[in-house]
C-alpha cells in the first residue's frame, strides 16, 4: 500500500518537471529543438497508443504505423485536394483509422503472439505498397506536399513553430490524460487481464476477443489521430511512414521507454526523434543506428527507461 | 413438487456420449454423466486419462468432437466459455493461473467484474466502484486471506496462490464449480487445509474435482468416476469404489 502511495507521488513529480521543462525550456532554446520536440510529442501519441496494445494488452502489434499512415494520408487528401478544415480533417482522420482498425481487427486477432505479429506488419506492408502504387490517388513515390498549418481560429498563427508547439503540447496532454484514465477504468484492467492470462479471463465471463477488438480499434484511432497531426506537422507526407522502418521505430519507442508505463513510450519517443534528426546529419546509416539502440534495448535494459527511473527513484527512499 | 424435487428432476450438468478427438487420439471417447444439484463427484485417473480435457469440454475452452453437453438443462455444446461461466459455471486451473502482476485484491476485484456490464466501461476509475470492491472483500474472507490483499501474486507462497485458484472461481458465486486438482503441489498439511476448505464450501455448490490424492477425494467428493484413457472406467460411491480393484490396477499397475 505504501509502495503503491510512494509510486504516485514520484509519478505524479516526475510528470510536473517534466510538464513544467516541456513548458518554460523551448523558449531558452534553439527553435529547431521546438520543432523536434513538437514531432517527438505527436510520435508521443502514436507510441502510447502503440502502448494500449504491447505493454497493456499483451499485442505484439509490430505494424501499427499502418494507421499513423492512414491518419497522415486521410488528413493530407482532404487538405490539399477537398480544402477541408482543421477539425472535419481531424474527425476524418480518426474516423478512417478506427474504420480500417476494425475491419482488420477480425484478420489480426485470429492470430496471437508471433503470428499476430507477422499478420499486423504484413498488413502495414499491403498498404505501403498500396500507396506507394497508387500514385494517382496517393501522389505514390513523390507523396503528397502543400499541406499547410491548420487556421485554429486563434490570434496565434500556427505556421509559427512556436505556437504550433504549445498547440501539440496541449493536444499531447490531453490525449495522455485520456489514455490514464482509460488505463485506469474497468475496460483498462481487462486488457491487463488479458495480458496476465487470457485463458483465465474466458473462464471468468470475459469475452477476450472482443476486448482486444475494442483496443486494437481504440488504438487504431488514436494512431490516425497522430498521423492527422503529422501532416500538418512536417507539411508532406510519403509512403515511408508505413514502411517497415516506420513501424520498427514505433515499436522501438515503445520498448526503448519501457512497454506498459505509458509515459515511458512517449519519453522514448522523443528521445528516438532527436537520435534520428542528430544522426541524419552526420550519416545515412540512421537505420542501423536504430538496430543498434534496439538489440541494446533489448539486451541491457529490457524494462526500458521507466524501470531505471523506478529502480533510481527506489533506491533514493532508501537512503 | 417440492422445491428438491424439482431439482431434482434438473441435472446440473449433463454430458451425453461426449467426445474430443486430437488427430488419432481420443483424449476423450464417449463420456456420459449426469451430476445432480448440490453433488460432490471426484473424477480420478491415471496421467493422460482425459481428465483436464475433460474439464476443458465442460468449460468450453476445447469444442467436443462429438456429443453434448447441458448445463442446467440448457444446450451448451456450441456455447462459448464465457458465456457458460454468465449461466453459473466456474472453473479453476491444475497450473495456478493468475493474475500474477497484480495484486490479491486486483485478481478478485477483475474477476468480480466478469459478468457485470461496468467492464465495458472507460471513463471511470475502477476504484470507485465501491461495491465490486465490497464484494471481492467478501470472498477473500471466505477464503480467509484478507491479510494478504494488498500483496502481488508473486510475493504469495504457493500454498497461498492455490487458495486464490479457487477464490477467483467462486467470485462470480457459480452454481457448479470445476476443482482442477486444488491440491496440485501442495503439502500434506496444506492439502488438508485445503481439503478442509472446499469441504466447508456452501453446501448447495455442486463440485466437480480432479484429484490425485485419494484422501482428499473422499474428504471431499460423495461419488467418484474413473477415467482411463478417455472413457469412463468405473463409477461408484465410497466406499465400493476404494476397493475396486479395477482402479487400483490402473494406479498401481497390473502384475
Amino acid at each position: 500500500m505504501n509502495d503503491r502511495a510512494n509510486n504516485r507521488r514520484w509519478a505524479l513529480l516526475g510528470m510536473g518537471i517534466a510538464l513544467l521543462v516541456l513548458i518554460f525550456l523551448p523558449p531558452l532554446l534553439p527553435p529547431y529543438v521546438t520543432v523536434l520536440l513538437t514531432q517527438g510529442l505527436i510520435y508521443g501519441i502514436a507510441a502510447m497508443s502503440l502502448d494500449i496494445l504491447i505493454g497493456y494488452t499483451g499485442l505484439a502489434a509490430l505494424g501499427h504505423a499502418a494507421f499513423f499512415a492512414i491518419g497522415s494520408y486521410t488528413a493530407a487528401i482532404l487538405i490539399t485536394r477537398y480544402h477541408l478544415g482543421f477539425g472535419t480533417g481531424l474527425i476524418s482522420s480518426v474516423g478512417i483509422a478506427a474504420v480500417a482498425a476494425a475491419a482488420l481487427g477480425p484478420l489480426s486477432l485470429r492470430a496471437t503472439r508471433i503470428y499476430f505479429l507477422m499478420i499486423t506488419l504484413s498488413i502495414a506492408m499491403c498498404l505501403w505498397g498500396l500507396i506507394y502504387r497508387w500514385s494517382s490517388f496517393t501522389g505514390g513515390d513523390n507523396g503528397i506536399s502543400g499541406i499547410h498549418r491548420p487556421d485554429l481560429g486563434l490570434p496565434l498563427s500556427m505556421s509559427e513553430d512556436r505556437f504550433f508547439y504549445y498547440f501539440i503540447l496541449a493536444v499531447f496532454i490531453v490525449i495522455t490524460m485520456l489514455i490514464i484514465r482509460l488505463i485506469h477504468s474497468p475496460f483498462g484492467k481487462t486488457l491487463v487481464g488479458i495480458r496476465d492470462s487470457e485463458s483465465r479471463m474466458r473462464v471468468l465471463g470475459f469475452n477476450t476477443w472482443l476486448h482486444k477488438y475494442m483496443a486494437y480499434i481504440i488504438a487504431g484511432a488514436l494512431a490516425g489521430f497522430a498521423g492527422n497531426l503529422y501532416a500538418y506537422y512536417n507539411g508532406f507526407v510519403n509512403a515511408d511512414i508505413a514502411n517497415l522502418p516506420g513501424c520498427m521505430k514505433l515499436v522501438l519507442m515503445v520498448s526503448l521507454g519501457g512497454k506498459g508505463t505509458l509515459l515511458g513510450p512517449a519519453i522514448g519517443a522523443v528521445i528516438i526523434t532527436f537520435l534520428e534528426n542528430m544522426v541524419s546529419v552526420y550519416t545515412d546509416r540512421w537505420l542501423m543506428v536504430l538496430g543498434i539502440v534496439y538489440i541494446v534495448t533489448a539486451r541491457v535494459m529490457p524494462g526500458g527507461i521507466m524501470a531505471i527511473l523506478k529502480q533510481l527513484g527506489r533506491s533514493t527512499k532508501t537512503l | 413438487m417440492t422445491d428438491s424435487e424439482k431439482s431434482n428432476a434438473q441435472p446440473v450438468l449433463e454430458c451425453l456420449s461426449l467426445s474430443k478427438r486430437y488427430g488419432g487420439l481420443d483424449a476423450v471417447k464417449d463420456i456420459s454423466l449426469r451430476i445432480k444439484p448440490g453433488e460432490r463427484r471426484a473424477i480420478i485417473g491415471p496421467n493422460g486419462a482425459g481428465k483436464t480435457t475433460f474439464f476443458r469440454l465442460i468449460s468450453g475452452e476445447v469444442e467436443a468432437t462429438s456429443g453434448s453437453i447441458r448445463l442446467f438443462g440448457r444446450d451448451c455444446t456450441r456455447m462459448p466459455p464465457y458465456k457458460r461461466t454468465a449461466i453459473g459455471l466456474g472453473r479453476t486451473f491444475q497450473i495456478t493461473n493468475l493474475f500474477n502482476t497484480m495484486t490479491v485484491m486486483d485478481n478478485l476485484v477483475l474477476a468480480a467484474i466478469g459478468l457485470k456490464r461496468l467492464k465495458y466501461s472507460i471513463h471511470r476509475n475502477l476504484a470507485s466502484y465501491k461495491e465490486v470492491y465490497a464484494h471481492a472483500r467478501m470472498i477473500l474472507e471466505t477464503v480467509g486471506m484478507s491479510d494478504k490483499r494488498d500483496v502481488v501474486i508473486t510475493g504469495l507462497s504457493y500454498g497461498e496462490q492455490r487458495q486464490i485458484e479457487i477464490a477467483l472461481a467462486l467470485v462470480s458465486d457459480p452454481q457448479i464449480l470445476l476443482l482442477d486438482e486444488p491440491t496440485a503441489g501442495l503439502s500434506p498439511a496444506d492439502s488438508a487445509m485445503m481439503a478442509r476448505m472446499i469441504h466447508n464450501l456452501d453446501p448447495a455448490l455442486t463440485i466437480l474435482i480432479i484429484e490425485h490424492n485419494m484422501d482428499v477425494a473422499f474428504q471431499v467428493a460423495d461419488c467418484i468416476t474413473v477415467l482411463h484413457q478417455g472413457s469412463v472406467f468405473a463409477e461408484g460411491c465410497q466406499p465400493d469404489i476404494s476397493n475396486n480393484l479395477q482402479v487400483q490396477a490402473i494406479y498401481f499397475g497390473t502384475e
